[in-house]
């Protein structure tokens, strides 16, 4: 359950639009289900307070979408930013993809969203509606008479359990009290993989990558993937496929994918929360993150607006590519 | 669809006798784009030459091959030979089938298979050619010189006595630099002002010259060639144009507590001064700081005495905008500070002093009229300890020294140590060193003769600490070699400083995008090959701002610029290497990448408006490539996510069919 | 039936002013090295896109071996800087994904080290033979 509830955010958002210090609120509206809230550009203060929703499955990270909108929109746009996409955002405002001055940051605090496949594992199949009370969300379902009882933390997806900061690096205004950086766990699974054989890792991303249907959810959500044109749909890349033919495209995508947004991924974790083979993308994003603190101290992407990423920069003592695999216990 | 000949060379017997020329001619007459093959047996002959001539206007080649040696032997050879058959010299390509083919595989087979597939690796390459030209840029005749020290001076000389207009930019009040204090030079000892002034002089005297001294670099845009510069002529509230120089303000005026900084604060002057007699130009300045005209209003007795009517209190900084083809930084060096080496005492007793005034202690025109005498209380000191490697070769304690040899050290060390023998030979004189180091002409000769002749005491082992009592100086060293501890009753210690460059460096680089290591110093854009030249383009290095130097050191790599500056303004045009970056202004993301990872500078950044779907239009930032900048490396092609930044000569899609060719 | 003794593929990247020197200088002191090995010139380490390693793996390639001036040496000062940090981030990656380590490698070789370019080739051929081929990143349609 969000600390901070809905009526907050709308009655934010319509104080500034109605005050006309922006002229547009990037928020979720209602999609056909309770959980696949849908974002949506509201223009209109009564629009905003008809259909303007907050709640544990509003995930989605908005601070892509800034790219585009600040084109398209006149005026200031509202965006209610959690803490993890304030890193994206400030590492957007990095590659100047888009101008501070056209936005207006409102930072929410998060208590964790929620993972429908979660919900779906405890409740099933054939939720018609989700209620949210203060310790557990209440799942009805076609099959059941009784709504099903789902606690937040056991519908707690993968990246909130491991978040690393409940700190807004970039606002304009802040909802709620400011957080701090924390611990996370985020990088055991990354380790646990390591600790395979080769043969073993290569059966793991076998299984997992053959998966990929290459629909693309993952670079489409990803707010490191704004290039204005896509290596993968450039036919003078080389690298242009749209359907995978082969194990090998799926590899080739992910890993090239991968490799564009290293030392530029915040850790944001959408790809692996659209991905709709549910699979574990983050940990290729993690192993590289991983690697550059390992390897080139500590870098969290978007932490500071105007830090220089790992792969653009270098010292003169930096480990050779061939000592990578010679160090300690590996 | 290209029309591609393939030449397939003997090299006599080089190449044929490990690989079947004919086999190969004839098997890559069937590849893609491929209309003429053949071989010969020597195809970089006249007759070679000729055959690649006559095929190109027989067959209509619009793409050749080589398969012979090495590209870094011939290329320019069938470049020039594709020029004379009227192709674009930039649409040849060589098979390497010698130094990596025939002459490291001994079976013809394999050879020969090789051969074929390098053959074919060239073929798809040449396939997505596409003609070049150079770009060309105008060069603007006229250098900066950053620095008026002996560097900057030395630089500007040589440049202006080519023919070429030089601008020196100098932060102090006068030109001169460091050498300008010094008493004696290494290791002739002819004194510095002897032979510096005569060249201040010149400098001022030169039609092409012109000094903006009290001055620095505001900002500076632009490339090689082409150069916009602006410069702040700090206001030093004397109409320099009319002042002479008489000095009558001076004399007169009532402010005379102002440390002096040309003999680092061992006296004071005025607030109106001229830093030294041989100043050029022999201008006086107004310290703001000090004036109380200029503080409060209350004074202006400069102004009734100059009979020149030179004195302007209203004078404001005037910005001057020149363009110019060349920038040379001579920025100099200065001592480190000597504030953290509490061992040394350096800041609780004025007996104790750095290497530079020791200079002006012992300098004719200096504080003490050239007599050494102790700060303290003006008394001729019996004992003096010179420490060496103060702050120099200092791995362990980077957080107050450096770890680098400052290189001029161990000689003035010697030169002072002489030089006070010989003056007054009742002095015993010491000298703590870790090494001495003494290469250069004459240098080790003249080390000895201070040992040999002078009976200067020189141990090896470092200085522990230093504590005044009394009017000592207690020093606690070792000897190293006779494994020792000494205690010296001292009455004046000497601290050889490290060097470190000049403050006004570090932005000068962000300026000129040019590179410097971690220790500020200018780097060359070839350490061995290319030492007085910055990797940006039309940036050059004089002087201590590359690395420590000497004055003969100094004075060559003075002249070395100066040579590369006017064979860069000898030029009316310059040509480009076309190989270079290339966006792709609808793919560019604007993210900056590039920019950061580009050594020379050479891409900036420029808002465009472009038609986006749906009848909108966007303005973006895209990249843009300097051509007369860029150097062909392809660091941006690969930072570049989205694939917008490619390199011509070797695209991503021409590197991509060599691979296929070779995997196929 | 007899195996044929597998012959490997191997894609070696030399930039221009160091590495691809060194080559020649191996070929001009006759130095050999496995016909296997195929070299394709950049005018800088840094110019070798991790898309160009895995498009040689795609393409069956056995061994990818990236050559460049020693650090400190570059031609463009800092290149190989850059192509130090890609190469120990791709390589540590496609080790992860379970492909041999042994298959990818970066070496610094200068225009005077033809014996050292041609010491590591040897090395490298016979490192990625004992792997044997390829399979774990082969686009299979791309065979002949």
């Amino acid at each position: 359950m969000q600390k901070i509830n809905r009526e907050v955010l709308l009655e934010k958002a319509v104080a500034l639009l109605e005050s006309n210090t922006v002229s547009c609120v990037l928020g979720w509206r209602a999609g056909e289900f309770d959980y696949d809230v849908t974002p949506f550009v509201f223009t209109d203060a009564a629009d905003l307070k008809a259909n303007f929703v907050w709640n544990d499955f509003c995930g989605a990270n908005f601070s892509k979408y800034l790219v585009a909108k600040t084109r398209k929109h006149e005026g200031k746009i509202l965006v209610f930013l959690k803490p993890c996409d304030t890193y994206s955002f400030n590492q957007l405002l990095t590659e100047h993809r888009f101008d501070r001055e056209r936005v207006y940051v409102v930072g929410v605090p998060c208590e964790g969203m929620a993972d429908i496949n979660r919900v779906k594992s405890i409740a099933g199949d054939g939720i018609s509606k989700i209620e949210f009370e203060a310790d557990a969300m209440a799942v009805s379902t076609l099959y059941e008479d009784a709504p099903i009882r789902v606690s937040y933390a056991d519908a707690l997806s993968e990246r909130c359990k491991n978040c690393k900061s409940k700190k807004h690096v970039a606002y304009d205004e802040l909802l709620g009290d400011a957080g701090d950086v924390i611990d996370s766990n985020r990088f055991d699974e990354v380790e646990a993989l390591e600790k395979m054989t080769p043969d073993e890792r290569f059966a793991f991303w076998q299984k997992e990558l053959s998966r990929c249907i290459r629909c693309n959810a993952c670079r489409d959500a990803c707010p490191a993937c704004t290039c204005e044109k896509c290596v993968f749909d450039n036919p003078a890349s080389s690298l242009e496929n749209k359907a995978p033919a082969n194990s090998f495209e799926e590899k080739m995508f992910h890993i090239i994918r991968a490799f564009h947004v290293a030392g530029r991924c915040t850790d944001c974790g959408e790809c692996s929360r659209v991905c709709p083979q549910n699979i574990p993308l983050h940990l290729l994003n993690r192993k590289f993150i991983k690697d550059i603190n390992e390897f080139y101290g500590e870098y969290q992407a978007g932490a500071e607006v105007g830090s220089r990423a790992p792969l653009i920069d270098y010292t003169l003592g930096d480990l050779e590519p061939g000592e990578v695999f010679d160090r300690g216990d590996r | 669809m290209q029309r591609i000949g393939v030449f397939v060379c003997w090299c006599g017997t080089n190449i044929a006798g490990t690989v079947d020329v004919q086999a190969v001619s004839d098997a890559l007459k069937h590849e893609p784009g491929v209309v003429f093959s053949d071989n010969y047996q020597y195809m970089c002959s006249q007759a070679g030459q000729n055959m690649i001539i006559d095929a190109v206007k027989e067959h209509r080649l619009t793409g050749i091959v080589v398969c012979s040696c090495s590209p870094r032997m011939h290329e320019a050879t069938f470049r020039k030979t594709a020029a004379a058959a009227g192709l674009n010299p930039y649409m040849v390509e060589i098979a390497n089938i010698r130094e990596q083919c025939s002459w490291v595989h001994k079976d013809m087979a394999t050879g020969t298979e090789k051969a074929i597939i390098l053959g074919k690796a060239a073929i798809a390459k040449v396939n997505l050619n596409a003609p070049l030209t150079p770009g060309e840029s105008p060069v603007t005749k006229r250098a900066l010189v950053i620095g008026g020290g002996i560097a900057g001076i030395q630089t500007a000389l040589d440049i202006a006595d080519a023919g070429f207009p030089v601008d020196i930019v100098e932060t102090k009040p006068t030109i001169g630099g460091k050498m300008a204090q010094l008493d004696k030079t290494f290791p002739t000892l002819d004194c510095a002002a002897c032979i510096l002034t005569p060249k201040m002089v010149d400098v001022a005297q030169h039609e092409k010259i012109r000094i903006f001294s009290y001055s620095e670099v505001e900002s500076i845009s632009g490339f090689v060639g082409n150069f916009d510069v602006k410069i702040k002529k700090r206001a030093r509230f004397v109409k320099e144009d009319v002042c002479t120089g008489c000095g009558a303000c001076v004399e007169k005026c009532p402010m005379k507590k102002v440390p002096n900084e040309f003999n680092l604060g061992m006296d004071n002057r005025r607030a109106i001064y001229i830093p030294f007699a041989q100043a050029v130009p022999k201008v006086a300045t107004i310290d703001p700081n000090a004036c109380n005209m200029l503080k409060n209003g209350k004074c202006g007795v400069c102004a009734k005495v100059c009979t020149a009517g030179a004195i302007d209190y209203k004078q404001k900084d005037e910005i001057i905008e020149e363009k110019y083809g060349a920038i040379v930084a001579a920025t100099g060096f200065n001592p480190i500070s000597m504030e953290k080496f509490d061992e040394f005492a350096y800041n609780q007793s004025k007996d104790v002093i750095t290497s530079l005034e020791f200079e002006r202690l012992t300098n004719a025109a200096g504080p003490t009229a050239g007599k050494l005498l102790r700060p303290s209380d003006g008394v001729h000191p019996h004992t003096i300890v010179f420490v060496q490697c103060v702050g120099s070769r200092c791995a362990s304690c980077a957080e107050k020294g450096k770890e680098y040899c400052s290189k001029i050290c161990c000689m003035y060390t010697a030169k002072h140590a002489m030089l006070t023998r010989d003056k007054y030979p009742d002095t015993e004189v010491y000298v703590f060193y870790i090494d001495v180091r003494t290469p250069g002409k004459s240098f080790d000769e003249f080390y000895r003769r201070a040992v040999e002749e002078y009976g200067v005491k020189y141990i090896k082992g470092m200085v522990g600490k230093v504590s005044p009592e009394g009017n000592k100086l207690k020093v606690q060293a070792s000897d190293l070699l006779n494994n020792r501890q000494l205690h010296i009753d001292a009455d004046l210690v000497v601290l050889a400083a490290a060097i470190e460059p000049d403050k006004s460096a570090r932005p000068l680089a962000t300026m000129l995008t040019a590179s410097m290591d971690t220790n500020d110093f200018f780097t060359e854009a070839h350490p061995k090959l290319r030492p007085v030249e910055s990797p940006t383009a039309g940036v050059f290095l004089s002087g201590a701002c590359q690395g420590p130097k000497d004055i003969p050191e100094t004075v060559s790599q003075a002249s070395a610029a100066a040579a590369k500056v006017i064979g860069l303004l000898a030029k009316d045009k310059l040509t480009g290497n076309p190989c270079i970056a290339n966006p792709d202004e609808w793919m560019c993301n604007g993210c900056s990448s590039c920019e950061k990872v580009c050594p020379y500078g050479a891409i900036t950044y420029a808002e465009k408006e472009f038609r986006m779907p749906n009848r909108t239009t966007a303005i973006r930032r895209v990249a843009q490539v300097n051509p007369a900048v860029c150097q062909g490396c392809g660091a941006c092609t690969v930072t570049c996510p989205s694939g917008a930044m490619d390199l011509r000569g070797f695209a991503n899609s021409q590197i991509i069919a060599e691979v296929d060719a070779i995997c196929k | 039936m007899q195996m044929k003794e597998h012959k490997p593929l191997i894609v070696a990247f030399c930039c221009n002013w160091c590495s691809y020197a060194g080559a020649d200088l191996a070929g001009n002191n006759r130095l050999n090295y496995p016909a296997d090995v195929k070299i394709i010139r950049v005018p800088c380490s840094c110019r070798v896109n991790p898309m160009f390693v895995l498009r040689a793996f795609q393409r069956g390639a056995d061994g990818v071996i990236l050559c460049g001036c020693h650090p400190g040496d570059c031609h463009y000062t800092s290149g190989n800087y850059y192509t130090r940090r890609r190469m120990a981030l791709l390589f540590s990656m496609l080790d992860y994904l379970g492909i041999e380590r042994e298959r990818t490698r970066v070496e610094w070789v200068s225009a005077a080290e033809g014996a050292k370019f041609a010491a590591t080739m040897n090395d490298f051929v016979e490192t990625v033979t004992a792997l044997g081929e390829n399979k774990r990143l082969e686009d299979l349609r791309c065979k002949k």
